[in-house]
This record gives C-alpha cells, sequence and structure tokens, in this order.
C-alpha cells in the first residue's frame, strides 16, 4: 500500500467510533437492499416454479395468461392443431388447477394439482420414492416433497386422502426444483384423471406443452400459434411474463423499489453524514497536510480510498449478514421465499458504490477548498 | 556574509474589495539567512502571519516576490508550489496539528511519506529525529497522551525530518507556559538551527526575544523597525 494510503486507512480504522459507525450504515444498507431484492428474487422465482419444474421449452396458452396459477382454459382442437405445425416435434396436454384435499385428520388443505398428458407424462418430476408408472394405478397421485409437503400431514407411500369425493393414494414422493409462490402442496397425477377428479369447465386443457424440433422453427411455431389467437412462448418468455406480471401488476415491484431506495437513503444518509463528520473533525489536519506540502490529488486519494475502503468493507458485512438471515430463515421458515441472484449483488454494489461517490464527493470538495493559511490563522 | 535563506521584495496583501478592502501587508521587504533565527514580532493584527504565509509558499501576495535561490515561488505552478513547501520549508503550527489518531512516529514520518519514502524507510528515518528531540520512548504514542511541550517537540521532529532550509515557528510558546516556552525555543536554538537552516519564529510573547539573532518588528502591515537580537551578548 502506497504509504499515503496507509496514512488514509490509519486515520480512518484508528477512529474507531466514526469507522464502526461508517460500516455500521452501509452495511444495514446493503442489508437492507439485498433482503429486499432477494425476497423478490425469490418470489419471481417461486412464481415461476411449475415452469421450471415442467422443463417443457414452449407454452401454448390464451394471451390473456399472465401466470401459472390463472389459466384459461383452451378448446381441444388447439392442441390438435398446435401438433400439426411445421416444427413441432410434439405437444402435449398439461392441467394446472387448484383444489381441496381432506387429510385423513379430517382437515381440509388446498393444493396445487399438475395433471400430466397420460400418454408421454411429459413434465414428470423426479421422484424419490416410488415409481412413475404407479401414477396409472387407480387413484394414484404424486407428492412433490417441498417446503409444502408437511401441510399434507407429511405422507407416505399408501397414504390416502379425499379430493372432490374421490379416493386418493399417494404413490410417490417426488423432488422438485422450485416451491410454488403460495404455500401450497402440490400433487402430480394424470390428465385425465385431473379433469376427472376436479370440477372442470368446457375446455380443460389449462396449456399445452410443445418440443420443437428446432429451435430455429419456434419463431414459425410462435407465428402459427399466434393465427389460432393463441400464445406460444418459451420457458424464458413466460418466466418473464409471469416476473413482470408480478413486478409490474401486482404493485410487489413498486413496492421492493420503494423499500430499497429507502434503504439506499437511509445508508446514504448514515454513511454520508458520519463521513462528512469525520473530515469536518480532520480538516484542519488535512490542512495541515496541504501546508507541510501534500498535493491535492493526494489528499483527494486519500478521501477516496478511505470512502472505497469502507464501502467495500460494508458491503462484504452487508451480503453475508443478508446471506446469513436468509438460511438462518429458511432453516425455521421452509416457504421463506428469498434468493441471493448475482443481479441483487449488483444492484447492491452499484448502490454501494453511488454512496461511496456521493459520500467522498462531500468530503473531497472540503477538503479541496480548505486554504493551508486558515491552518495558520487558526 | 551568510547565505541568503529568502528574500522578500514589496510584498502587499490585501483581503476584500472595495470599502470592504483591508490592506494586511503593505510593500514588505526583508531578507533573511541561512543560520539566523529570525524573529517577526508585532502586535495582533500587524500582519506577521500573512507575511509567513507569503514567504512560506502558501499564502499567494496580491504583489511582490519571495526569492528563494533565485527564483521567484510564486511563479511557480500550485504543485511545484506544494512540493517547495515539501522540501524547503519545515511547519510547526501554534496548534501543532499533529493526527491524533496516529502514533508519535508516524505524525513525523508524515513529510517523509509525503516525499515517497518507503513506509518502514519514513518512520526508521522519523524515529531518529524523535531521537534529536528527545522523544524516542515516546515514539508508540499518540499525541494526545502527551504533554503540551512534547507535542511541540513533536512537531519539531516532524518539521525537520525532510531537512527543510526553512523552519517556520508561528507563536511556538502560545499554548505553553513561560518557562516550557522558553525551553523549547532554547532548545531549538541550540539543537534544530544550523549554518544551513534558518529559522523564523513569528511571536508576540516578548519572553523569548532573547534567542533571536534579528527581530523584525511590524506593525499595521510594515516593517517598521529591525533590531539585532541579544543572542549573541549573552
Amino acid at each position: 500500500m502506497k504509504g499515503i494510503l496507509k496514512i488514509a486507512f490509519k486515520l480512518l480504522v484508528n477512529d474507531k467510533g466514526k469507522f464502526a459507525a461508517l460500516l455500521v450504515g452501509i452495511t444495514f444498507a446493503v442489508f437492507l437492499m439485498i433482503m429486499m431484492t432477494s425476497m423478490f428474487a425469490g418470489i419471481l422465482t417461486r412464481a415461476s416454479s411449475t415452469v421450471l419444474n415442467i422443463g417443457a421449452k414452449m407454452w401454448v396458452m390464451d394471451p390473456a395468461v399472465n401466470n401459472v396459477s390463472s389459466s384459461i382454459p383452451m378448446p381441444d382442437y388447439v392442441l390438435d392443431a398446435v401438433r400439426s405445425i411445421n416444427g413441432v416435434k410434439y405437444a402435449v396436454p398439461l392441467y394446472s388447477g387448484g383444489a381441496l384435499v381432506k387429510l385423513r385428520s379430517g382437515i381440509y388443505q388446498s393444493v396445487t394439482v399438475v395433471g400430466l398428458d397420460d400418454s408421454t407424462l411429459f413434465g414428470r418430476p423426479e421422484l424419490i420414492e416410488g415409481k412413475i408408472e404407479d401414477i396409472f394405478a387407480e387413484n394414484a397421485f404424486i407428492v412433490v416433497e417441498d417446503a409444502e409437503f408437511r401441510k399434507l400431514e407429511n405422507p407416505k407411500i399408501g397414504t390416502e386422502f379425499e379430493i372432490n369425493d374421490n379416493r386418493g393414494v399417494v404413490v410417490g414422493l417426488a423432488k422438485a426444483n422450485s416451491s410454488g409462490l403460495f404455500g401450497v402442496p402440490t400433487l402430480y397425477t394424470t390428465y385425465n384423471r385431473a379433469i376427472t377428479y376436479i370440477p372442470s369447465t368446457r375446455f380443460t386443457t389449462s396449456f399445452i406443452l410443445i418440443e420443437p424440433k428446432k429451435s430455429s422453427d419456434i419463431p414459425f411455431i410462435q407465428a402459427q400459434v399466434q393465427k389460432l389467437g393463441y400464445e406460444a412462448l418459451t420457458d424464458d418468455e413466460f418466466m418473464q411474463k409471469i416476473s413482470n406480471f408480478y413486478k409490474y401488476q401486482t404493485g410487489l415491484g413498486i413496492n421492493v423499489l420503494i423499500m430499497t431506495v429507502i434503504s439506499f437513503i437511509v445508508g446514504l444518509s448514515i454513511s454520508g453524514q458520519t463521513f462528512y463528520t469525520f473530515i469536518l473533525e480532520n480538516l484542519e489536519k488535512f490542512g495541515a497536510l496541504k501546508a507541510i506540502g501534500a498535493k491535492g490529488s493526494e489528499l483527494v486519494s486519500m478521501i477516496l480510498f478511505q470512502a472505497t475502503f469502507t464501502a467495500f468493507l460494508g458491503y462484504g458485512l452487508g451480503v453475508g449478514l443478508a446471506a446469513l438471515m436468509i438460511m438462518a430463515a429458511k432453516l425455521r421458515l421452509p416457504d421463506y421465499a428469498a434468493q441471493i441472484t448475482y443481479i441483487n449483488l449488483g444492484i447492491a454494489f452499484i448502490m454501494v458504490v453511488i454512496i461511496a461517490g456521493i459520500s467522498s464527493y462531500i468530503g473531497v470538495r472540503k477538503v479541496i477548498r480548505i486554504e493551508p493559511f486558515d491552518i495558520f490563522r487558526g | 556574509m551568510a547565505n541568503l535563506a529568502v528574500k522578500a521584495s514589496n510584498l502587499a496583501k490585501w483581503f476584500g474589495e472595495g470599502e470592504a478592502k483591508t490592506m494586511a501587508v503593505k510593500d514588505v521587504s526583508f531578507e533573511a539567512y541561512l543560520g539566523e533565527m529570525l524573529f517577526i514580532v508585532g502586535p495582533s493584527g500587524s500582519g506577521k502571519t500573512t507575511l509567513l504565509s507569503m514567504i512560506s509558499g502558501i499564502l499567494r501576495p496580491n504583489s511582490g516576490e519571495v526569492l528563494l535561490e533565485d527564483k521567484n515561488i510564486w511563479n511557480l505552478s500550485n504543485d511545484d508550489i506544494a512540493e517547495f513547501r515539501l522540501n524547503k520549508i519545515g511547519f510547526v503550527f501554534q496548534d501543532y496539528h499533529l493526527f491524533p489518531r496516529l502514533t508519535t512516529v508516524e505524525n513525523v514520518a508524515i513529510p517523509l511519506i509525503l516525499k515517497k519514502h518507503d513506509w518502514n524507510e519514513s518512520l526508521s528515518i522519523a524515529m531518529h529525529y524523535l531521537e534529536i528531540v528527545g522523544l524516542k520512548e515516546r515514539a508508540q504514542l499518540q499525541p494526545v497522551k502527551l504533554s503540551g511541550g512534547e507535542q511541540q517537540r513533536v512537531a519539531i521532529a516532524r518539521a525537520i525530518a525532510s531537512s527543510p532550509d526553512i523552519l517556520i515557528f508561528d507563536e511556538p510558546t502560545a499554548s505553553l507556559d513561560g518557562d516550557t516556552g522558553r525551553k523549547i525555543v532554547e532548545f531549538v536554538k541550540e539543537n534544530i538551527l544550523n549554518e544551513k537552516r534558518c529559522i523564523i519564529i513569528v511571536t508576540h510573547d516578548s519572553r523569548i526575544y532573547e534567542y533571536a539573532d534579528r527581530i523584525l518588528k511590524m506593525e499595521d502591515g510594515r516593517i517598521t523597525g529591525v533590531e539585532a537580537g541579544d543572542w549573541h551578548e549573552k
């Protein structure tokens, strides 16, 4: 480290009270920003959980559908029409809907039922226990062992329940990549059983899953589906649509944005003010350094170093604290939806850089303006 | 004849404009020589500090020049003036302006660090100067743990650490009791002053006038008289 920066470092860290206040300010701001954006990211991921779990490359739906849980059933001819489009390797129907199950204890529990195409079981989950072919057995359901699993009273293979006055039997336990958003357990069964056991509208196909022959066929398939009056989206596009729905149409996005901005302002206020006080307290000393022969650029580099060092350390502590908090929360609350992504980290980093920039700008302005003559004059 | 340390010619400085204009220094010329201890004395507001600031490259005069090694320092760029101060001038401020969060030896090492010496080398040289001022054993303490006189000596060690030709003291006894103040000036005279260094002291403490080789008397922004000090008579 250059000598002048070492002086800056010692001036900063040896003033333990101020340094601690600066770190607390930035750490707290980063912590809040990461927590807010991580919760949002977690919610968005969970909102797209079915898309992730099913794993289809393309999804056909009514254009008004903006998330998996509010599907608009399509008539059967759409499936036939989609299957006849050039470039479609195969297309299968998917049922997705809500139902109430009565557990052995007599308690009713809402569930999401996913009905897989009977002939292909396309989109089937990875089983932890049981065999996938048992899904064809009488009244068979597969339960996803996710954060919501315990709400079904931790069923085992053979556990029975009631679903709309029909008997249901657990034949397998599945692993899911992602849990749902609304805290509801998920059951998999066949498409035909789903539409038979669950009261349905005239049309029953929630989504049509497509496997294109080649990626280059996707635009053509999309155009053909559009001609039918429906929408074909790739999995990424569908997840983006779901994400946009929660961001812009539910108020969730703006709330998270407001909280993130508030966190930023809190961090900026604490750090900016503390750093400004720190500079003010040392202003005469900076003036003395200038009188001794320090150049303006050297004083600026000292302040930038102090602000940057504090900001990065606070950033690291804030990220660590947020990660610990999320980990601890997930241990206690399996439903807790928070996920630290590179985007979260990037947003918090940019905000910390802005905090450091504004704080140091205030300091630099003061220090640049101090005249050594003022030191003499007292 | 002693070598010239600094020559000030027709220096003038005013603050404000129009009716608010205040003449702080009016057409002042003088010379200071290596090996001498020059006192600038006068009542408060007489322009001593302003004059000191102009000859040390801190305050730009409105007119006149400050010659050092035949060069007018006020023709230099700001960075060059900073470089000039670092290499040629040592300051002992009235309030010392030591960094309370640095150790004594680190405070003394500051000019050396600014001169791009290696950190450890700077501390080693600083230790030597602390030894000169008799504070080697206090090297690792923070300045707040030192007495006023000791802090003054740390400030002196810092001022001489870069081996400057001109050492400038601003009211060196103002924050000290009479006895300590006299001891400090006596110490400076006997240990810091040498034939390659000029010491300029701004003071209005008449108790230390006896240590001056020459005394410039200022009043109302002008030099009103030059007296030989009585050091040589002692």
